[in-house]
C-alpha cells in the first residue's frame, strides 16, 4: 500500500505540475482575448475550474461519508475529512478569484447577484462549521459519524441553497449580470478543459499528499504508544 | 404503531419537563418580544413593510435557536441520552419526539410573536403564516439534529448556532420570499426543504445519537 503510494505520489506531482504549466501557457498565449472584457476575462479559466473542483471535493467528501455510514469503511473518515479540507481551500480560492473578477469587470468586490459566488459563501460558512464540529468532538467513532452526517447535509444543502439563491432574485433585485453563456470558441473551450483537468489533478495530488501525511502521523503515534 | 407510541411517550416527557420547569418557553417568549422591540428601534421610520417582514424572520430564527440550544440540555445534564439509547426503541424516535416538542415550543412562541408583530409593525397575510408553519417544521427537524451533534462535542451550546445557521439560509429565503412576493413558489420551496431535510435528519439521527 505505502510502496504503491510512494511511486504514485511523485508521478501525480509531476503530472499536476505539467498540466498547470500547460494551462498557464494555454490561458495566456493560446486562448483568444475576449471581445468585451479583454485580458481580465482570462481569470475565467482559473475561476470556473477551481469552483468546479471545489464542488468535486465536497462531492467526494460526501461520497466517502456515505461509505463510512453505510459500509463502515474505517478509512473513509479521514478521506472524507481531507476531501472537505481541500474543498474549503478551493472554495476560498473561488471566492477570492470571483471577487477579483467582479472588481475588474463590474467595479465592485462583491456582488449578490452572482449565484455561484453567493452559493460558495454559504458553503464556505457551512464547511467552516464542519471543522468547528469536528474539532469540538474527541477523536473516535462518534466523531467520524457526526462529521459524516454533517458532510452529507452539505451536499444536500448545495442544490437546495442554489435553488434558494436563484429564487431570491425575484425579491432582492433583478438579475443584472448574466453569464455570457457557453458561447466559447473551440480554442477557448479546449483551454478551459485543460485548466479543469489541471485543477482536478491538483486536487487529487493534494488529497493524496495530505492523506499520506495524516496516515503517517497516526502511524507514528501508534508506534510511539507501543514504545512507551 | 409501536413506533408512534414510543414517539408519543418521549414527546410527552419533553412537554411535561417543560411544563414543570418552565424554562424554555418563557425565555423564548421574552426573547422574541425583546427582539421585536429592538427591531422597532433598529429600522428607521418610513422603512418599507418588507424590511419589517425580514426582521420578523430574523426574530423567528434566533428565537428558535434559543429553544434549540436548550433542547438537549436535560438529556445531557441528567445523563438521559445513554438511557434513551439503551432503551429498546428505534433511535429515530428520540429525534422525532424532540422535533415535535420543539415545534410545539416554537408554535407557542409564534402565537405570541405574530400578533405582537402585527401590533408593532404591519399586518400579516395568510401566506406569511403558512410560511411560518412550514418553516417551523424545517427549523425544528434540522435544528434538533444539529443540537444533538452540538451536545456531543466539548464546545456544547457554543457550536449549535454555527452548525444551524448555514442550514437555515434557504428557510429564510423561502420565508421572506413567501411574505414579500405573490404566488405559491416560495411555499412550495419551503415544503421541498421540509421534505428533504426531515427525511435526511430522520435517517441520520441513528448515527448522531451514540453512546457518549
Amino acid at each position: 500500500m505505502s510502496e504503491k503510494l510512494a511511486i504514485r505520489l511523485p508521478a501525480l506531482v509531476g503530472l499536476a505540475t505539467a498540466l498547470i504549466a500547460l494551462a498557464i501557457v494555454a490561458v495566456f498565449f493560446w486562448a483568444p482575448s475576449d471581445a468585451d472584457q479583454g485580458l481580465s476575462q482570462r481569470i475565467f479559466y482559473f475561476h470556473v475550474p477551481i469552483a468546479l473542483t471545489g464542488y468535486a471535493c465536497f462531492g467526494w467528501g460526501a461520497w466517502k461519508a456515505l461509505r463510512l455510514l453505510w459500509k463502515d469503511d474505517p478509512d473513509a473518515d479521514l478521506e472524507s475529512y481531507v476531501a472537505i479540507h481541500q474543498g474549503v481551500i478551493f472554495g476560498s480560492l473561488t471566492l477570492i478569484t470571483g471577487s477579483i473578477w467582479a472588481k475588474i469587470s463590474w467595479g465592485v468586490w462583491w456582488v449578490w447577484s452572482d449565484d455561484q459566488l453567493v452559493l460558495f459563501l454559504v458553503l464556505f460558512l457551512f464547511y467552516c462549521a464542519y471543522f468547528m464540529l469536528r474539532y469540538s468532538v474527541d477523536p473516535g467513532p462518534q466523531r467520524a459519524n457526526l462529521s459524516a452526517v454533517y458532510a452529507l447535509f452539505g451536499v444536500v444543502l448545495i442544490p437546495v441553497s442554489f435553488l434558494a439563491i436563484r429564487l431570491s432574485h425575484s425579491f432582492i433585485h433583478p438579475v443584472v449580470f448574466t453569464r455570457n453563456g457557453a458561447q466559447m470558441t473551440g480554442t477557448m473551450f479546449a483551454t478551459f478543459c485543460i485548466c479543469l483537468a489541471a485543477m482536478l489533478v491538483l486536487f487529487i495530488t493534494l488529497y493524496q499528499l495530505e492523506l499520506a501525511g495524516k496516515r503517517l502521523d497516526s502511524r507514528i503515534r501508534e508506534l510511539k504508544e507501543l514504545l512507551s | 404503531m409501536r413506533y408512534l407510541s414510543d414517539v408519543a411517550a418521549l414527546a410527552r416527557k419533553d412537554l411535561l419537563l417543560e411544563l414543570r420547569a418552565k424554562e424554555t418557553i418563557p425565555a423564548m417568549l421574552l426573547f422574541v418580544l425583546s427582539a421585536l422591540t429592538i427591531f422597532h428601534f433598529a429600522i428607521p421610520r418610513g422603512s418599507s413593510d418588507v424590511a419589517a417582514l425580514g426582521l420578523l424572520w430574523v426574530a423567528i430564527v434566533f428565537t428558535s435557536l434559543l429553544g434549540l440550544t436548550r433542547a438537549f440540555v436535560p438529556e445531557r445534564e441528567q445523563g438521559l441520552m445513554d438511557a434513551l439509547i439503551m432503551a429498546p426503541c428505534d433511535r429515530s424516535t428520540i429525534w422525532l419526539a424532540k422535533t415535535l416538542s420543539v415545534i410545539a415550543f416554537l408554535g407557542v412562541a409564534e402565537v405570541v410573536a405574530l400578533p405582537a408583530f402585527t401590533l408593532f409593525f404591519s399586518g400579516l397575510n395568510l401566506k406569511t403564516v403558512a410560511a411560518v408553519v412550514l418553516a417551523d417544521i424545517g427549523i425544528a427537524s434540522v435544528g434538533t439534529l444539529t443540537g444533538a451533534m452540538a451536545v456531543a462535542g466539548n464546545a456544547r451550546e457554543l457550536i449549535q448556532p454555527l452548525l444551524f445557521l448555514p442550514l437555515s439560509i434557504p428557510v429564510i429565503v423561502g420565508g421572506i420570499g413567501a411574505s414579500a412576493t405573490a404566488g405559491p413558489k416560495f411555499l412550495l420551496f419551503l415544503a421541498l426543504y421540509d421534505a428533504v431535510f426531515v427525511l435526511l435528519s430522520w435517517a441520520a439521527f441513528d448515527f448522531v445519537a451514540a453512546e457518549a
